[in-house]
């Protein structure tokens, strides 16, 4: 039976060494950051709603879930002509959509739970020139992906180069033609970009992270006074 | 005045009613061994996440859209724009894992110390035909959201009826009602989901207990407590339900909720295991997922059915796999109830079914490879093995001796007790004392500090200590 579980569990590692993907670069994903949430909307109503609409959230509750004045919320984030109990729709319709992408781009409320952080983060920055695609550019992590590049122009023109080491070959992205940002401040747009999408994918999540304390205190409480009882009457029986 | 009168009304009700009477023989007057231990909690346990999904069921029912177009945006409307709607429905989505784990584990408990022999054999049925129905009502229930993998697992799922030969075709159009899952499909699971299914639960569960409470519990040294009494006529060895088993359950239930509170709060997709990722995507019947997983409470079965290289035989595995456990009272041919007093044998299945049971259910929910294929195969192989091969192996145990009375059940504080006692000695011998050298070489500052290091020969030892001791256990 000894060599019966070795073998199993010799198979089972292999099995995971087996499944081989592009390594996720990880993003830092803090919802208390409320400055982040609100420029990650800025950016979003920017670069994203031109065609994917986010429509499970509306300006309303962004602005009282980063604590902002709604009327800023408007002016500042909101596209011209927007309420602030409109849900953020996008202008394209399907129809045009799929004429021009061949597709209708998806609603992203809950990207952020289908793909996760990591994905949307490391997705957004793995674009790199393809003159053999329609659109020009392909994707590391979404191979042929039908959605262009929205932030070129931010990130600068990426290459793809193929680097060989002695573990065997991999594809480097490189900077060729600098964008209107510097490295560092392009990651952090994509971070405060995708920090907004994992808010609008669940807006409870701290509200529900702060009541778990209370509620688990109450249990660890209730378990006691359970337990004291359990004993006073369980104290004849032997 | 007042109270009397309260109580003349009170007594009012009674007299027609016998609420008195059943108070006494379900909880007041039914005895139960004294000995019940930890795997005892789940029955009960079971009860109480039955009515959490009752009541969360019925709250988000009122906000919830049976409609194929509408029902996807209503969960987010619920998880969103309906005051508390997102703990409620966490509290369901969590409660169905929840379910099945406390089942898992119940039916665990009966198959260790033979709750299911005579005379408790229907008590098992009853329980075999509510895990049944719990299936069906998490697999319908399971399609309501409208996700990806709502959509195509049970595409996948009712295709399997298909597979029956002659009326295969015929019998699966008929129960999704249209040639693909749709909106008829989601109308009829919504149905039975909420109201059909949830009934014969109800009912089960309450033949179940009135089932138990005829021949009485079974305790983990599996003996009859009826069999000694004292002159009064109440078991020796029993206790009444209430209040000692009351109490005590609510211990239990605190213990439980604290479990369910930390994933509902704080991990309610419980890593893509209770709420898998490719749901959150609206499901669309022109794209099929690449990689469609059952949730994980159905994988061991689904394992078993993908094990099988052919379709309609894979069905019948499947659907074997389940209708084996009805027989269970009949394939064990052993007259000692608990494992305790079992033979080696028993152990030793009963381990490799465990094994097996959990490899499957890891194994169908990664992608199918080679590898898995045939490790898919060979537990599917155990699983069956352990059943159909009862009746010879059990015959020929060589069982301990029975006591006549129950033996003492260890409460948690002795328990705790003898560790702490043992704490120190356990340290002494995995650590060891080492001088620690220091760079001053005053003869002052010598041999003054101590470093506790771990030490592996005292590791092993304690290792090997160990693992006589589980195997000698499995003897």
């Amino acid at each position: 039976m000894k060599k019966l579980i070795i073998i199993v569990l010799l198979t089972l590692s292999f099995g995971a060494i087996a499944n081989e993907e592009i390594e996720l670069q990880s993003a830092k994903i803090n919802n208390s950051d409320k400055d982040s949430i609100q420029r990650g909307a800025k950016h979003f109503v920017t670069y994203c709603l031109g065609c994917h609409s986010a429509k499970h959230i509306r300006y309303l509750r962004i602005a009282i879930d980063v604590n902002a004045d709604p009327q800023k919320v408007l002016s500042d984030i909101a596209p011209e002509g927007a309420s602030i109990y409109d849900q953020l729709h996008s202008a394209m319709n399907k129809h045009d959509a799929e004429k021009w992408f061949g597709t209708q781009p998806p609603d992203l409320s809950l990207v952020a739970r289908s793909r996760g952080a990591d994905w949307l983060y490391s997705y957004l920055k793995s674009y790199y020139v393809d003159t053999t695609k329609p659109l020009g550019v392909n994707n590391l992590v979404f191979k042929d992906t039908a959605m262009p590049n929205p932030l070129w122009q931010l990130q600068g023109e990426q290459h793809a180069e193929q680097r060989k080491t002695i573990y065997g070959e991999y594809t480097k992205l490189v900077i060729n033609k600098p964008g209107t940002l510097t490295e560092n401040e392009f990651d952090l747009f994509v971070n405060d970009l995708v920090n907004f999408l994992v808010y609008v994918g669940e807006p409870v999540q701290l509200e529900r992270q702060r009541l778990g304390k209370y509620v688990i205190f109450f249990l660890l409480v209730f378990l006691v006074i359970a337990y004291l009882l359990k004993k006073e009457y369980w104290q004849d029986i032997h | 005045m007042k109270p009397s009168r309260l109580s003349n009304c009170g007594n009012w009700v009674l007299d027609r009613f016998p609420v008195t009477k059943f108070w006494n023989e379900h909880m007041a007057h039914y005895y139960a061994p004294k000995n019940f231990n930890f795997w005892y909690f789940f029955g009960s346990l079971a009860l109480l996440v039955l009515v959490n999904q009752i009541i969360t069921g019925i709250l988000l029912t009122m906000n919830y859209k049976p409609d194929a177009k509408l029902a996807f945006d209503s969960i987010e409307y619920i998880m969103r724009d309906v005051p508390w709607g997102w703990l409620v429905r966490y509290m369901h989505s969590t409660g169905a894992s929840a379910f099945f784990i406390v089942i898992y584990l119940h039916m665990f408990r009966g198959i260790m110390y033979g709750s299911f022999k005579h005379p408790r054999e229907l008590i098992w049925i009853f329980g075999m035909l509510l895990f049944v129905a719990l299936m069906a009502e998490a697999f319908m229930g399971y399609l309501l959201p409208w996700g990806q993998m709502s959509y195509w697992g049970a595409q996948v799922i009712i295709s399997l009826f298909s597979a029956i030969p002659i009326i295969g075709d015929d019998l699966s159009l008929w129960i999704r009602g249209d040639y693909v899952i749709a909106d008829a499909t989601l109308n009829r699971f919504f149905a039975f989901h909420v109201i059909a299914v949830p009934l014969v639960l109800v009912m089960l569960v309450f033949m179940h207990i009135v089932a138990l409470h005829e021949v009485g519990s079974n305790n983990p040294d599996g003996i009859e407590i009826k069999e000694s009494k004292d002159p009064w006529g109440h078991p020796v060895d029993g206790i009444p339900f209430h209040p000692y088993y009351t109490v005590k359950d609510i211990v239990g239930v605190a213990v439980f909720l604290l479990f369910f509170a930390t994933v509902i709060f704080y991990m309610p997709e419980m890593g893509g295991y209770f709420l898998e990722h490719a749901n959150f995507i609206p499901a669309d019947p022109m794209k099929t997922p690449e990689h469609i997983a059952p949730v994980w409470y159905f994988t061991p079965f689904y394992s078993v059915l993908r094990a099988i290289p052919d379709k309609f035989a894979g069905v019948i595995a499947m659907g074997g796999s389940i209708v084996v456990l009805f027989l269970l009272p009949w394939l064990d041919r052993c007259p000692v109830k608990s494992i305790r007093y079992r033979g080696g044998i028993f152990k030793k299945a009963l381990f490799l079914f465990v094994v097996s049971f959990l490899a499957l259910g890891y194994l169908g929910t990664q992608p199918v490879t080679p590898i898995a294929t045939i490790l898919a195969r060979l537990f599917t192989t155990i699983y069956f093995g352990f059943f159909l091969l009862m009746p010879i192996y059990t015959r020929w145990e060589k069982t301990k001796p029975v006591p006549k009375n129950l033996t003492r059940a260890h409460s948690l504080e002795e328990q705790l007790h003898a560790i702490e006692e043992q704490l120190p000695a356990l340290i002494k011998e995995i650590t060891e004392l080492k001088p620690v050298t220091t760079e001053i070489g005053h003869p002052a500052f010598k041999s003054s500090f101590f470093n506790r290091r771990p030490n592996p020969d005292g590791i092993r030892n304690v290792a090997t200590r160990l693992a006589k001791k589980l195997k000698e256990s499995l003897d």
